[in-house]
């Protein structure tokens, strides 16, 4: 591991100003990614400066939201995702958010685990995290090992030539469903980012799992109130029952008409893209029908007509079928969130 | 660069200087002599390096030590008072919950911690309902389990550790 120097900046500015001021510099939050990544050689910064402590640990009503209602959540970055997910507002107004975040990693994880560094948590691609084997996310212009090697976990929407993996990140998908934002501090201020606009697709730099610039830094993310958030839920299939990342994870939330006919609907796909996939095109489908199991198969074939699976990943386009028809029925019927 | 840093670990404050890469764990072990911690994947996946920071179950070998410098850390063998046993402790004597005994201070600390959160009211994945008030005397064997996933056991003491922690729960007020 490289010599490490460790910054501990009062303030969210002197931590954007030590970052976005040395390109060898990176942002240490909870850790459970970035310091398992010293060590596997993955990561290899000069400076580490630590934002844990700096106050951004609250989760406050705030009224001037973009959106129907205005209302929301403001989710400081440095919740923690236990914190998060216990939180009776969110389990209440935004449950696929509770739901996502109890789904993911074990309970001391999650203690540790903040917003922020959820949502900026790196692929859990084998090859990415085994520098003995070609990259392009790890080390640009190397290869791709997981094209055509052990290739089940890669992503069957959106890959390029460059990058085949997908996004670990549960919380990421459930914020897509319910349109949240993450605000921003960079060096010329703050700004705010449509999640949908977070994470990108790995195109010709897969090296670049964001849009956010070195030196900016995710203070918030605001979660807006709608109806469909109320009724919304998250579903997650793995290989084992607990403790495991996603084969592939349905994140929805649905807004019914008096008469059962969709109102809108927002279902986000995680394990299959290189970010959280919002199934827009299925979305449109189901507007104004009953979402039942034969509209909903039907709206998400449509969306999957772009779908690029093999032999070891033809599995992914079955299963996220099958999870987005058992999540929509499940909300469709109302019940315990 | 080194750092120097105060830990209370188990009621006594320590300081030491240590290397920033250092992880907590490494800094109780190898500096602290503190060695109920165990290593065991040394990559978050296995929990045996679990203890309570600051009152909650914490892993220590994906945390480095100069960024907890000040926090209270409370392991197995710093849980009991006046040198008995703690119950949870006392529980996976009484029911068998292990073998050759290398996970079981991690065991130990996350089911103190669990039992905590369950306390406090928080939802695990398999609860059934969100809206619902959890509490720890009535978790069913699926949440005990699903709660600590996050601790493996080789010797497979599995049906040892739900036991007693099923007991060490239904004995909470």
């Amino acid at each position: 591991m490289r010599e490490l120097t460790y910054l501990r900046p009062d303030d969210a500015a002197a931590a954007v100003a030590a970052v976005s001021g040395d390109p060898e510099a990176r942002f240490l939050a909870g850790g459970t990614n970035l310091v398992d990544h010293l060590k596997l050689g993955v990561a290899r910064p000069g400076t580490l400066v630590d934002v844990s402590r700096l106050p951004m640990d609250a989760v406050e009503e705030v009224g001037d939201l973009p959106g129907p209602l205005g209302t929301g959540l403001r989710i400081g970055a440095n919740v923690r995702n236990s914190d998060l997910a216990a939180d009776r507002r969110v389990r209440e107004r935004f449950p696929v958010v509770a739901r996502a975040l109890l789904s993911g990693a074990s309970g001391q994880i999650r203690n540790q685990a903040t917003t922020g560094g959820n949502l900026l948590q790196r692929t859990r691609c084998v090859y990415f995290q085994d520098v003995t084997t070609p990259c392009n996310k790890r080390e640009p212009g190397t290869g791709c090992s997981a094209r055509g090697g052990h290739a089940r976990y890669n992503a069957v929407l959106g890959a390029s030539e460059e990058c085949v993996t997908v996004h670990p990140s549960d919380l990421a998908v459930a914020l897509a469903a319910v349109d949240a934002t993450v605000v921003v501090l960079g060096p010329d201020g703050e700004r705010r980012v449509p999640v949908a606009d977070l994470h990108r697709l790995p195109g010709d730099r897969p090296q670049d799992d964001t849009t956010l610039r070195h030196g900016e830094l995710i203070t918030a993310v605001e979660l807006p109130d709608s109806p469909g958030a109320r009724r919304s839920g998250y579903y997650k299939a793995r290989d084992r029952a607990s403790y495991a990342f996603a084969l592939v994870s349905v994140a929805a939330a649905l807004d019914l008409a008096e008469d059962g006919t969709v109102r809108e609907a927002r279902i986000a796909w995680g394990g299959v893209a290189h970010k959280p996939w919002r199934a827009t095109r299925a979305e449109e489908e189901l507007r104004g029908r009953v979402p039942d199991e034969e509209a909903v198969r039907a709206a998400v074939r449509v969306e999957l007509e772009a779908a690029e699976t093999d032999d070891q990943t033809a599995y992914k386009t079955t299963l996220v079928e099958g999870a987005t028809v058992l999540v929509l029925d499940r909300l469709r019927q109302g019940g315990p969130r | 660069m080194d750092a120097e840093l105060t830990l209370t670990v188990d009621g006594r404050r320590r300081t030491v200087t240590v290397d920033t890469r250092t992880t907590l764990l490494d800094a109780l072990r190898e500096r602290l002599d503190v060695t109920s911690p165990k290593k065991g994947c040394d990559h978050g996946q296995c929990g045996t390096c679990t203890v309570l920071l600051d009152g909650r179950r914490h892993l220590t070998c994906l945390a480095l030590a100069v960024a907890h410098d000040g926090a209270e850390i409370v392991t197995a063998a710093g849980l009991g008072e006046d040198g008995a046993l703690h119950p949870v402790q006392q529980a996976f004597l009484d029911h068998d919950g292990l073998q050759c005994g290398y996970c079981t201070p991690g065991q130990v600390c996350s089911a103190v911690g669990a039992l905590d959160e369950a306390a406090r009211g928080c939802p695990s994945h398999v609860t059934p309902d969100l809206g619902e008030d959890v509490e720890a005397r009535t978790l069913s064997d699926e949440e005990i389990r699903e709660r600590m996933s996050g601790n493996l056991c080789r010797c497979g003491a599995y049906a040892g550790i739900l036991a007693a922690v099923r007991e060490s729960a239904e004995a909470q007020a």
